[in-house]
């Protein structure tokens, strides 16, 4: 039995990179969609949610079109780096961004949503700007509901298979995440390893769910405390 | 909270740096078929045993599918495919160096039955494929593995009806076919020779030859794509897999050389 260290250290680098691309990218997404009032905001929510309902494999295609030698963005990272982005790590990380974009907006919106519109308005007449107000005001408040949206993003990533599979292909030490290494070891007849990596997997999505669950608990009772007080 | 933040920016940071090669060995990446899945570790491990400079590192699939991933531009130093034909594209399409189009060997295709199954006590493949027992037969996606191509012709020829609903079962290269056979997902499988004579497969079954006659010859052939970081290693592991200490490893997989003919 051989558990492969390189694609489990290979598959958490992953994992922590592309949540904090999309923390970066989800906050000011999600701040607009659940602030704004203009018509576009159901089409732009309906495009993010779109990675939740499209099979993988047409999100690998388009993505393998994308950034593979034959398009403009693959040619202009390839002659930047010396290689492009298809079947490299920088691929998969853009990829995963785009797979797990619904599981950090959606949570993140709502999130946002839930806090008390009176609040901010008062925060916004009382002289704050946007900015202070989302940081000071807003953050704090939707505190729960961004860390769901921040562990979903990390634990969903940490699993994916058909666009790593498709954009990544199955590159050691590169592209070769997790779930890529159980379904290789499943074709080599190591079903030990692929059993034991597979438990594995369980666990620490677990660990992270539970995690995220034992902290919000204790958000929750926090404030509910300050409140009374 | 913050000391927790700033720990996983450190962690984030820390595995974002390269992974350091194991003292100074340079790293072959190698797109081998899947029949190759067992006899190229073996290859692998001998090969390293002449030249510890190098590291093999090895990502099996169907052919056709590896062959679609090194034309995106996945970067690979050396592609051993089971259908020469396919290394000869890339050729022709000008991703891959001409001058290291090589014949590395020629694979055989066994039929495949579980030990435990009662199609082991029959007598011959012809038997074993008319026996009611043998209702689903795994085999290799014939659009994109050789090894499929050459199960289709084999049934064909041995007069198989295989065009009925559910008989056939495809697996996405030939490694597939072999797990789906051995977990007893299918009855019967057309596999590798390779495969089935690897350590996993051969304790758990029995396997009879399809004899020549019946399929096209499979030409495994190999080639250097231009889009890997290695090429020189890409063209040390060929070279070696040509010679007589590379064949000896793959006869043991149950591959016959091909004289040397030109490509």
């Amino acid at each position: 039995m051989r558990i492969d260290w390189n694609a489990v250290m290979l598959t958490c680098r992953l994992a922590l990179v592309a949540t904090a691309a999309l923390i970066v990218i989800g906050l000011p997404l999600a701040h607009w969609l659940a602030t704004t009032r203009r018509g576009a905001r159901a089409l732009v929510e309906a495009l993010v949610a779109l990675p939740l309902v499209l099979p993988p494999t047409v999100l690998g295609l388009y993505l393998l079109l994308l950034l593979g030698p034959r398009s403009p963005i693959g040619r202009g990272y390839a002659l930047l780096r010396g290689h492009g982005l298809a079947f490299s790590f920088e691929g998969l990380v853009v990829a995963s961004v785009l797979y797990s974009l619904p599981f950090t907006v959606q949570p993140f919106t709502a999130a946002l949503r839930s806090v008390d519109p009176a609040l901010i308005e008062a925060s916004w007449c009382l002289g704050v700007s946007r900015w202070a107000t989302f940081w000071r005001l807003m953050v704090p408040l939707a505190w729960p509901g961004l860390l769901a949206g921040v562990v979903l993003t990390f634990a969903h990533t940490l699993g994916e298979f058909g666009v790593v599979l498709m954009v990544g292909g199955n590159v050691p030490g590169e592209t070769r995440t997790v779930s890529i290494a159980i379904y290789d070891a499943v074709q080599s007849l190591d079903y030990a390893s692929a059993a034991w990596t597979s438990l594995g997997l369980v666990l620490i999505s677990f660990i992270v769910l539970s995690l995220m669950y034992v902290l919000q608990q204790r958000v929750r009772v926090v404030s509910q405390w300050a409140t009374r007080s | 909270m913050r000391t927790l933040l700033r720990s996983a920016i450190a962690v984030m940071a820390a595995s974002a740096a390269p992974t350091a090669p194991a003292a100074d060995r340079e790293t072959v990446l190698v797109a081998a078929a899947s029949d190759l899945r067992f006899a190229l570790e073996g290859t692998a491990a001998a090969f390293a045993a002449q030249q510890p400079r190098y590291e093999i590192k090895a990502s099996y699939g169907a052919s056709g599918s590896l062959l679609a991933q090194i034309e995106n531009g996945a970067p690979f130093d050396l592609f051993l495919s089971a259908d020469i034909g396919y290394a000869r594209r890339l050729v022709e399409h000008g991703q891959a160096e001409a001058d290291t189009l090589f014949v590395y060997a020629r694979g055989h295709l066994v039929l495949w039955v579980p030990a435990r199954s009662p199609l082991a006590a029959l007598c011959g493949p012809e038997a074993v494929l008319r026996d009611p027992g043998a209702r689903t037969i795994a085999i290799a996606n014939p659009e994109h593995a050789p090894y499929g191509r050459a199960a289709v012709a084999a049934l064909r020829s041995l007069g198989v009806d295989s065009t009925e609903r559910g008989r056939l079962v495809l697996g996405e290269n030939v490694a597939q076919a072999a797990q789906f056979v051995e977990s007893g997902a299918a009855d019967v499988g057309l596999i590798s020779l390779s495969l089935a004579l690897a350590p996993p497969m051969k304790e758990r079954g029995r396997f009879w030859e399809i004899p020549q006659y019946a399929y096209p010859p499979i030409e495994q052939g190999g080639v250097v794509p231009t889009s890997g970081r290695n090429s020189a290693g890409g063209r040390t592991f060929a070279a070696w897999l040509a010679s007589d200490a590379g064949h000896a490893v793959l006869e043991r997989f149950g591959f016959t050389r091909v004289q040397a003919e030109h490509p």
